[in-house]
């Protein structure tokens, strides 16, 4: 089961599923008391970030 | 000890393999022995060269903190799991490339292509890759061209900025072609590609609005709906009046995918580009483990000899003998100087440990290598008559099935009209006769493997979910091409004039990105009228921007090693931007002088003018030829300054290497001084939990 939950893992954090969650525990141990960005707009502006660049070859 | 023993049974069974792959010439041979012989050396090259490299030439220091523990801010900077930067990275280099560099340079035979892909990669691209990342990754994450900068001076700088916008240019346009050439006349294969959009769409609005940031729900939901697409085209197809509805020409697809372009470059990444790169990205994994494992699973028998008579340079689906043609023709799989741009941008900044690099940058070029032997297998296990009634244009062969049968047996690679015939009746086309790119004949073979080994019912199903395949992330690599291509021509232009460089800046947004879509779309509609199918004038274009790129990136990776007192272990990179050298110089001044109208671009253009002038030619094909003429003598142009680009930056890169041997001044180092991790006082774990979880 361990493996499992290994791959399920692996798979949220390939897919930038848990992006969010991550973000928010950096920001709680970074910045605590800070606010932090909704879900909807720490999306937003990542998908922003990630498509400004060039990452898609040929 | 162990690794000792283990390396050397590699290495034995590596050697056989191969030995056996160059020894079978009359007889075919089965396409394990090509699986093994890449399995071996993609090993051994990582197990012991690669190793080499990170200890002896980069030094690595596990204990050295990286960008992405400095600089974390929880978002681009974050210490990652290496397998998960592994798999970023992988999707990000992985894309249609690797699948038709090979099914082109199929033509010379089996033999000349695998070689190239196996030790092109192992000596040459996974070290590029594996370079970049590690000389970016120590300068906190800085682009290729911004390296160049730092370190050579400005000159370099620009020229890697303008070759990246020409080759990307480029790059869009020969994909687009392909796209519209495995859709045309095909109103299956057209419904299956035109249903991604909406679907795109809808997954976008699921993940942004619906369910916020929920990227592997939606992802689920849009393969779902993808099979279904690919179903209902074959419905459509069979409904006579919805069928005639997307049965459409070249130019008027030409048409659809440049206005497709420029609108995707214009709306919300979250509305269509972002949703298509998550589908795209599952879909590639997806297939490739798929096709990985009915190979192993059917072990099929190459029929396609070690190698042709067109080595020779006469070959129907592009001209030029096979020094140089096949190292230009394969980038892709072997060296891609675009990864450079990738190993330079968002990944260096997710690497935790300075020692992932070697799994990150090697890894995921040598697993794009085995990508470019399964499309080699997938290409040459059709019938070689059959491989080049598809990939040869009705221009070389003759327009009628029987002239163009004729033709291809006389060749000595027999094939019929009625073979062709039910061939394509057995993938759900009208013909498959002339249609060039790559794509097509890709996913015959793909159907031909996926059908023996999951059922062979669904023939036609699995061609067409092949094609769609290959155009859903053909069509994420034109959105995103064109984005980034329009944030550097306003990076350009607003270095003049401000408000232009404003990125967010409406009018500026639209102009760019227009400016862009022109440019690639120029080409691809030339490639469209082109009654010898385009490609085999595109690609080798395409191919000779891509190494010279490479050759470019690997200037600044031998510049900066030498710089770094590190001349004895130039030879690294060196070796690899020597021969880089040596093949885009010679394909370039091939393409540029050659006498041979099939292989030279002026020669070419002379030569479609004497036919227009003499008046033999069809009235179509008499409209066509002065946009053709000018083409050629603008693609002969372009190699010019391609070729004069790469060679500045060598020169530059030699003049810099010349006064550190002197022990004149130089720019100094931009690395970033070393600061203890402190991650790695943690177990591994921890750091896997820490960027992970």
């Amino acid at each position: 089961m361990s493996w499992l939950k290994a791959l399920w893992r692996g798979l949220r954090a390939v897919s930038g599923d848990d992006a969010y969650e991550r973000y928010l525990a950096h920001q709680r141990r970074a910045h605590p008391g800070a606010a932090a960005l909704s879900r909807r707009a720490f999306f937003q502006s990542e998908l922003q970030r990630k498509w400004s660049g060039i990452n898609r070859c040929c | 000890m162990l690794g000792r023993l283990i390396g050397i049974v590699l290495a034995v069974v590596g050697a056989f393999a191969l030995g056996g792959i160059a020894l079978h010439r009359h007889e075919p041979i089965n396409a394990l022995w090509l699986i093994t012989a890449g399995v071996c050396i993609y090993a051994l090259g990582y197990r012991f060269y690669a190793a080499w490299i990170a200890a002896r030439v980069f030094a690595v220091d596990a204990t050295r903190a990286t960008p992405a523990e400095r600089l974390n801010n929880g978002r681009d900077f974050v210490p990652t799991h290496r397998w998960v930067v592994f798999g970023h990275h992988f999707a990000a280099i992985a894309g249609p490339g690797p699948l038709v560099g090979p099914t082109l340079a199929a033509q010379f035979g089996y033999l000349p292509g695998t070689l190239w892909i196996l030790i092109g990669s192992v000596l040459g691209g996974c070290v590029q890759d594996m370079t970049i990342l590690f000389l970016s990754m120590r300068r906190d994450g800085r682009s290729l061209g911004q390296m160049a900068r730092d370190e050579l001076g400005p000159f370099g700088g620009f020229a890697a900025l303008i070759g990246t916008l020409m080759i990307m240019i480029i790059l869009i346009a020969v994909l687009g072609l392909v796209v519209v050439n495995a859709m045309k006349h095909s109103p299956w294969a057209t419904f299956s590609v035109f249903a991604t959009i909406p679907i795109a769409l809808l997954i976008g609005v699921y993940v942004q609005n619906v369910r916020p940031g929920r990227v592997l729900e939606g992802t689920v939901i849009g393969l779902i709906l993808l099979l279904l697409g690919v179903a209902a085209g074959g419905w459509i197809d069979q409904t006579p009046p919805l069928g005639r509805l997307f049965d459409m020409g070249g130019p008027s697809l030409a048409e659809f995918v440049i206005g497709y372009g420029w609108v995707a470059a214009i709306i919300p990444v979250w509305l269509l580009l972002a949703p298509r790169g998550y589908l795209s990205t599952f879909l590639k994994l997806g297939v490739i483990v798929l096709l990985a494992i009915a190979i192993v699973a059917i072990r099929p028998e190459l029929k396609m000899p070690a190698l042709t008579q067109f080595v020779d340079g006469t070959g129907p689906i592009f001209g030029g003998k096979i020094f140089p043609f096949v190292f230009i023709t394969i980038a892709c799989g072997s060296v891609s100087g675009y990864h450079a741009l990738i190993s330079s941008g968002t990944t260096p900044k997710l690497i935790a440990n300075e020692a992932d690099v070697r799994l990150v940058g090697y890894g995921s070029m040598a697993l794009e290598s085995f990508v470019a032997i399964m499309a080699m297998i997938a290409a040459t296990l059709l019938d070689p008559g059959v491989y080049f009634a598809i990939n040869t244009g009705a221009g070389v062969v003759g327009a009628t099935p029987a002239a163009a049968a004729a033709t291809i047996s006389g060749w000595g690679f027999p094939v019929t009209a009625g073979q062709m015939a039910a061939l394509a009746h057995a993938m759900g086309e009208h013909t498959l006769f002339a249609r060039t790119g790559g794509a097509p004949s890709l996913a015959v073979g793909m159907a031909s493997i996926f059908g023996s080994t999951f059922g062979r019912g669904l023939l036609a199903a699995w061609y067409h979910f092949a094609l769609m395949f290959e155009a859903i992330f053909i069509l994420t690599t034109i959105d995103a091409g064109t984005r980034v291509g329009r944030f550097m021509l306003q990076d350009l232009v607003g270095q003049f004039w401000k408000p232009f460089g404003r990125t967010s800046w409406y009018p500026s947004v639209v102009v760019a990105s227009a400016a862009i879509v022109a440019g690639w779309g120029y080409f691809l509609y030339i490639g469209v009228i082109d009654p010898n199918g385009g490609v085999n004038i595109l690609w080798p274009l395409f191919g000779i921007a891509n190494q010279m790129l490479a050759a470019i990136a690997l200037s600044v990776a031998t510049g900066i090693l030498i710089k770094c007192g590190k001349l004895r272990y130039a030879w690294v990179t060196g070796g690899p931007l020597a021969w880089l050298a040596i093949i885009t110089t010679t394909a370039a001044w091939q393409k540029i002088v050659s006498t041979d109208p099939h292989l030279g671009f002026f020669s070419g253009a002379a030569d479609l003018a004497h036919k227009l002038a003499a008046g033999t030619l069809t009235p179509a094909a008499a409209a066509a030829a002065p946009k053709l003429i000018f083409n050629q003598q603008l693609d002969a142009w372009l190699t010019v300054i391609f070729t004069l680009i790469v060679w500045l930056v060598i020169v530059d890169m030699l003049r810099v290497a010349w006064r550190c041997a002197r022990g004149l001044p130089t720019l100094t180092s931009s690395e970033t001084p070393r600061q203890l991790s402190r991650l790695q006082e943690a177990p591994r774990l921890q750091t896997a939990g820490e960027g992970g979880s």
